[in-house]
């Protein structure tokens, strides 16, 4: 069994080695730094940690305004309500102007589990990919998203960093270098291609071997940015195989299966099957359990690779 | 006493009635209410270098009531942040004068504004930065009375007392007007300063239209420590144009060619200067 880590833990830790290396970086929490992890800045450095409270829309224009003054904010509550209920001040006050603020939103997909549909962000990225200058990053796991947040930090202009509740398998090694805008291939293929986000990337390689197992070849792609999105390495595999699987934790509405989509049907038109929750909301549950029920499984994987190779 | 800037709000007037009739759409009312508000900060009040727009210790102005801009840019204009000749094309194409403030734009715009509410929480993240590097720069906000309708700006408020950002000073223009009508009978914000009072503010009732009350006030202001400060200003929507004065009506409205005319002689200007 790998390693398990919840990227939010990554993304508390990465806050705090960069908060002594970059005194501009300031955090901002509404009321749920224990969850979110900014906590541990917050213990390392309080005197550049600060709790708006309850308020997600004033998180996310005070942050525009300390931005203004060469701030690095980080703004961080939970994935629907950074990007649902603060929208549109993320998008006038932060996008518009372009300014170097940082949304880390946690609790993202149907992992959140129990909580339920009110607390379980399925279309965060649709939201934050449809708004100009947004920078959207959705880390596989605690490695990758803790190169997210020293990335975010590079890159000048607003960034999306997608994080999760639960614990995920631990799949890159310390050296893994990410890059803002370049897909990763992971495993080698040449029948049928999956690319996949987030915690559903775990599960696209797992798909990959039982699928080895009965001759099929399937090439597995890490896409950690949703935008910009890495055309070529799209444009290769539908070149390379007979079709795309796209796996995300989230709506196939707007997210990771709507871009693959999208670059495919105007650059190299190939079969492309989204797995994703079906324009439904989710439930309470352990989190497990609700990837097995919405169809975010290694079975689902199979059967839609299948799919595409019976054409 | 204020005599150069009482001439200066006049020729500011005078340059937010031309530029909306040149532009055809815009704000009269709410521009010409502020005109002594953003005259004072601009004319005298404010730490700013106009050769530098972006220098880093410099006082901040937000116009939270971003449709305001009209006089906010007739004000820039003036101080020499960009040409003059700029204001005829306020919400034309290609020009850099957008219909609501955008600081990519514009030199001189410390934030982009248009969205209700949002420009006073931005304007605590300015105050805030200011606390955190220990500089002595002000932060200026002017927000709507009608904008005191938006939830952000309660949030904002209880913000700014609770960080104590004493650095921070809110002018309400309370000219009792929004676009469908009066506030007491749209959604009533009264009583107001008992509200901000309420929220941990230091609360200052003036006139708006008085640079002596309003000077008073931001002294007053300045001296308050541990606390933000709200001025309550009253005004007088369309103020000194005889036929815009309190008119719900010129909130979203240009003037005519022959009502600029009839608007830019009252305020005793020339018509083609």
């Amino acid at each position: 069994m790998a390693n398990m880590i919840a990227t939010r833990e990554a993304y508390g830790e990465a806050l705090k080695e960069l908060g002594g290396k970059n005194k501009d970086i300031v955090v901002l929490d509404a009321d749920l730094s224990g969850s979110t992890k900014t906590a541990i800045f917050a213990k390392a450095y309080p005197d550049r940690f600060f709790n708006v409270g309850i308020a997600e829309q004033n998180l996310m224009a005070t942050a525009a305004g300390l931005a203004t003054t060469g701030k690095i904010p980080f703004a961080s509550t939970f994935a629907v309500f950074a990007t649902g209920r603060a929208f549109e001040i993320v998008r006038t006050s932060i996008c518009y102007p372009k300014l170097n603020v940082k949304i880390a939103a946690t609790h993202a997909g149907l992992t959140v589990g129990e909580d339920g549909a009110t607390h379980q962000a399925l279309e965060d990225l649709s939201l934050m990919r449809s708004l100009p200058n947004m920078v959207v990053l959705s880390p596989a796991d605690a490695v990758e998203a803790k190169q997210c947040v020293y990335k975010a930090v590079e890159h000048i202009g607003p960034v999306y960093i997608r994080l999760g509740r639960s614990k995920v398998p631990v799949i890159f090694d310390e050296d893994y270098k990410f890059e803002i805008g370049k897909g990763v291939k992971l495993r080698e293929g040449e029948d049928i291609t999956l690319i996949a986000t987030g915690v559903m990337v775990a599960k696209a390689l797992s798909a990959a071997e039982i699928l080895a197992e009965e001759g099929i070849s399937a090439r597995v792609i890490n896409m950690s940015t949703i935008k910009p999105i890495d055309k070529d390495i799209i444009i290769k595999a539908a070149k390379e195989t007979k079709g795309i699987v796209t796996i995300e934790e989230h709506t196939i509405i707007g997210g990771l299966g709507s871009a693959v989509s999208e670059v495919v049907s105007q650059e190299s038109p190939t079969y492309v099957e989204r797995i994703g929750t079906m324009d439904t909301f989710g439930e309470s549950g352990d989190g497990e359990s609700l990837l097995e029920k919405y169809g975010l499984n290694e079975q689902n994987i199979i059967k839609k690779a299948k799919k595409i190779l019976s054409k | 006493m204020y005599k150069d800037l009482e001439d200066t709000a006049r020729q500011i007037r005078i340059d937010i009635i031309k530029m909306l009739e040149k532009a055809g759409s815009g704000h009269p009312g709410g521009s010409l209410s502020a005109v002594e508000i953003v005259t004072a900060l601009y004319f005298k009040e404010m730490n700013i270098d106009p050769k530098n727009p972006n220098w880093a210790d410099r006082d901040r102005f937000v116009l939270s009531k971003g449709h305001g801009a009209p006089v906010l840019y007739a004000a820039l204009a003036r101080k020499g942040y960009f040409p003059k000749k700029e204001l005829n094309n306020l919400r034309r194409i290609n020009s850099m004068l957008q219909g609501h403030p955008d600081m990519k734009s514009t030199p001189g715009i410390d934030m982009t504004t248009g969205s209700l509410g949002q420009g006073i929480a931005a304007a605590n993240g300015m105050a805030l930065a200011g606390k955190i590097d220990n500089k002595d720069y002000r932060v200026y906000a002017l927000i709507g009375d009608g904008e005191a309708q938006e939830g952000i700006v309660w949030e904002a408020a209880m913000f700014a007392s609770h960080y104590k950002l004493d650095n921070i000073t809110v002018f309400l223009d309370h000219n009792g007007l929004q676009i469908d009508g009066f506030n007491k009978d749209v959604m009533n914000i009264e009583p107001i300063g008992d509200k901000f009072k309420a929220f941990g503010w230091h609360v200052i009732d003036i006139d708006g239209h008085s640079f002596e009350q309003i000077f008073n006030a931001i002294d007053e202001a300045k001296n308050t420590k541990g606390k933000p400060t709200i001025i309550i200003a009253k005004t007088i929507k369309g103020k000194g144009v005889s036929f815009m004065e309190n008119q719900v009506g010129w909130h979203g409205k240009a003037p005519s060619k022959e009502e600029a005319e009839k608007a830019i002689e009252e305020l005793g200007g020339i018509i083609n200067g």
